[in-house]
């Protein structure tokens, strides 16, 4: 028997009065609506990428933006990742608030010059004068069975680069309030969209524009054993590893971090102190992933109530596989269920 | 004299068979009946290997298939120009191409199916797997006419790549290089008019491709790329010139993408049915097949003989194809480094492990 546990994130308390109207839509849906609601609220953003316009987004994830808002605001760009962020961030210097596609993170690199060299440094090289109201945003991660550069996760190299945010919703309701926050930021966002779940559940949102603040982790579920922190798509796997242990008896509070840069380190090391264990999640690879820098900041300062090493759960070492062979590298709730054991039984 | 013409460029188009099949008697490259019919034959076979990759995506049996089709006579045409000794460089939609140079149907199909072992190719065929990245192979088309060039080869090398390849900033450094090194490199271009939901003209203001290489002071010409003869001739001219160290040549086969952008798209929501009936009637292979019969050496008999012959080798190859056994778990680390290091000797331990336990 599964014991469940109420769902306590702190941001499903937005006050119902303010927000009544609410309806059921995918995350993919959400990006969407965030766009639009942002688009018409302030006419200078802008939506730039591949194939947004007409097509809507090869997930359909600017569908019906280019009716509504026509090709001045909805661009279509030649093929060219480092033109898409580069364009953007002189569009962003120059007034206007880009939200720049890429089309799968696995074409990401081409772009990393210019978001790194330039968006999240212009700010400082400029000693203050520019700032890059930019967002980078793309679907990531596995778990789809498509050709190979398409189910990758990157985001630890963006966290390893001062001047950008990292944001990664895992749900709908923090899709649309976080991907606002994102539009609104006076600095370059990279936002990250689990591809694997854009269709997999619906939620109740709220109609109205609302938003959720950036490096505010959330705790999805309080608990007392251990702490299993992750993100993404990831948080699936870690919720059903919580329910896998709830069974024995083992209380784990999970924790979303919903945003990787700046890391919540408030809520991090709060429930670690409590819990005494901590199992870190995420699809990347395991070597150079987020899951070292999470056990370095708890190492460094919740050292002292740390019952046992943290564990890491990531993908293997490798590429991420071919289709076939993808199930095999994608973490699961066995290999999160067995992080937990070894966390208790050390 | 302050202000004055210091560069003059002129760009050509090559056209040999025109849309019912007549030859331009001036520019008949004088193939032998035997070579004409290879080529009518590759171009035959791309097409039913091709549909048949569709039909396995629609059964489940295919991961994602990006198709072909109407760029038949542009794969076949350089296809025959090549030699053995030469390198390719495919995009995902060269599945034609290579084929023809001798990758087996049935490893294509498993490459695109999700099967990393689909990238073993023939020792005897020099072509790199399929880049998924758009653009990126070009350089390496670079790199290799260098090594070619160095060595004193008689190869040339293949680039490929779509319209929207070259928009990227790579197509252009690997045009600039190979014009600075004078690599035995030949940038084979199939402007099928379409990058995904992008048509050509939001691709690039040039109005072609091929004039983009007197930027980087290298031949440039355009051919009819449903014209498989005059793709024939103007890839036979440049992997000549490659391969005697006269250097590099872009050349653009401007053609059209029949199908769906891949088995991932629905092409009805940017382009309009009447656009793509205009195409098909400028049919790559009812051209050629017009043009056959008109010289006598063709018919419909022995047309329907021939596609009877091929669809039974494709069915052969699927047959091969569908009794590959699955790829084992290690397959994910076992070629990633001459020396397996710690790490993933140990996590391939572990999913090992953990698949013996299921
Ligand atoms: C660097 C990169 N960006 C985006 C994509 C996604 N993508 C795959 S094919 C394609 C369009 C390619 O168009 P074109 O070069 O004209 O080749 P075609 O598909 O028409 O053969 C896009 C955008 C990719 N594979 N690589
Ligand atoms: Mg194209």
């Amino acid at each position: 028997m599964l014991r469940t546990e109420p769902i306590t994130g702190n941001d499903r308390r937005v006050a119902p009065a303010e927000v009544p109207k609410t309806t059921r839509m995918t995350l993919v849906q959400a990006v969407t609506r965030a766009l639009y609601e942002e688009m018409e609220r302030d006419p200078t953003v802008l939506v730039l990428g591949q194939d947004v316009g007409k097509d809507g987004g090869v997930f359909r994830a600017t569908e019906g933006l280019y009716e509504a808002f026509g090709a001045e605001r909805v661009i279509d760009t030649p093929l060219a990742e480092s033109g898409i962020t580069g364009t953007a961030i002189g569009l962003a210097v120059a007034g206007f608030r880009p939200v720049a596609e890429i089309q799968f993170m696995g074409f990401v690199y081409l772009a990393l010059n210019q978001f790194f060299c330039h968006a999240a440094r212009l700010r400082n090289r400029s000693r203050g004068r520019y700032n890059v109201p930019m967002v980078l945003r793309m679907p990531y991660g596995g778990g789809i069975r498509p050709p190979e550069h398409h189910s990758e996760s990157y985001e630890a190299l963006f966290v390893a680069t001062p001047g950008i945010k990292v944001v990664i919703p895992s749900t709908p309701y923090d899709a649309k309030g976080m991907l606002a926050s994102a539009i609104r930021d006076n600095d370059p966002v990279l936002f990250l969209e689990p591809k694997r779940i854009y269709r997999a559940f619906r939620e109740e949102v709220p109609v109205e524009p609302y938003t959720i603040p950036l490096g505010k982790a959330n705790v999805v579920r309080v608990g007392k054993d251990v702490t299993l922190i992750s993100y993404g798509a990831m948080m699936r796997p870690t919720l059903e590893a919580a329910d896998a242990v709830a069974r024995d008896g083992v209380s784990a509070e999970v924790v979303d971090l919903r945003t990787l840069a700046p890391v919540d380190v408030e809520t991090l090391t709060a429930s670690v102190a409590k819990t005494g264990r901590a199992v870190v999640v995420h699809e990347a690879p395991k070597t150079g992933g987020f899951g070292g820098e999470v056990t370095a900041l708890l190492n460094e300062r919740v050292l002292m109530h740390l019952e046992a090493p943290v564990q890491r759960v990531g993908g293997f070492d490798v590429a991420f596989p071919p289709a076939l062979l993808e199930d095999y590298y994608l973490p699961h709730r066995a290999r999160v269920v067995e992080a937990i054991r070894r966390t208790l039984s050390y | 004299m302050p202000r004055r013409t210091i560069y003059h460029a002129v760009t050509e188009r090559l056209e040999i068979l025109d849309e019912h099949g007549n030859i331009d008697p001036e520019l008949d490259p004088h193939l032998t009946a035997e070579q004409l019919l290879a080529l009518y034959r590759t171009m035959v076979r791309m097409r039913l290997f091709d549909q048949k990759g569709l039909n396995l995506q629609r059964q489940g049996r295919m991961g994602t298939w990006g198709s072909l089709q109407g760029q038949e006579a542009s794969q076949a045409g350089m296809a025959l120009a090549m030699e053995p000794q030469d390198w390719l460089t495919p995009s995902f939609r060269e599945h034609g191409l290579m084929e023809a140079i001798g990758v087996p149907m049935r490893q294509i199909y498993a490459f695109w199916r999700g099967d990393g072992r689909g990238a073993i190719y023939p020792p005897h065929v020099n072509c790199l797997p399929q880049a998924v990245p758009v653009g990126t192979q070009f350089l390496h088309a670079t790199g290799i006419g260098l090594a070619l060039k160095k060595r004193g080869e008689r190869a040339a090398v293949v680039g490929c790549g779509g319209d929207g390849a070259t928009s990227e900033g790579d197509f252009h450094e690997a045009m600039n290089f190979a014009g600075v090194f004078q690599t035995n490199t030949v940038f084979f271009i199939q402007n099928n008019q379409w990058a995904i939901s992008l048509p050509f003209n939001r691709q690039t203001a040039s109005e072609t491709i091929a004039q983009k290489a007197h930027a980087y002071g290298i031949p440039g010409i355009q051919v009819d790329g449903n014209d498989a003869l005059a793709v024939y001739v103007a890839s036979r001219e440049a992997l000549e010139r490659a391969r005697s160290g006269g250097g590099p040549t872009l050349i653009e086969c401007l053609t059209y993408r029949l199908r769906d952008h891949t088995t991932a798209d629905d092409h009805t929501r940017y382009r309009s049915a009447d656009e793509v009936a205009e195409w098909q009637k400028r049919d790559p292979i009812d051209r050629m097949f017009a043009f056959l019969a008109g010289s006598g050496v063709w018919n419909d008999e022995r047309e329907a003989a021939l596609r009877t012959a091929i669809n039974q080798e494709v069915e052969a190859e699927v047959e091969k194809f569908e009794q590959m056994s699955p790829p084992p778990p290690s397959d994910i680390f076992d070629y990633f480094y001459e020396v397996m290091p710690w790490n993933l000797k140990e996590q391939r331990e572990q999913l090992l492990t953990e698949v013996a336990r299921c």
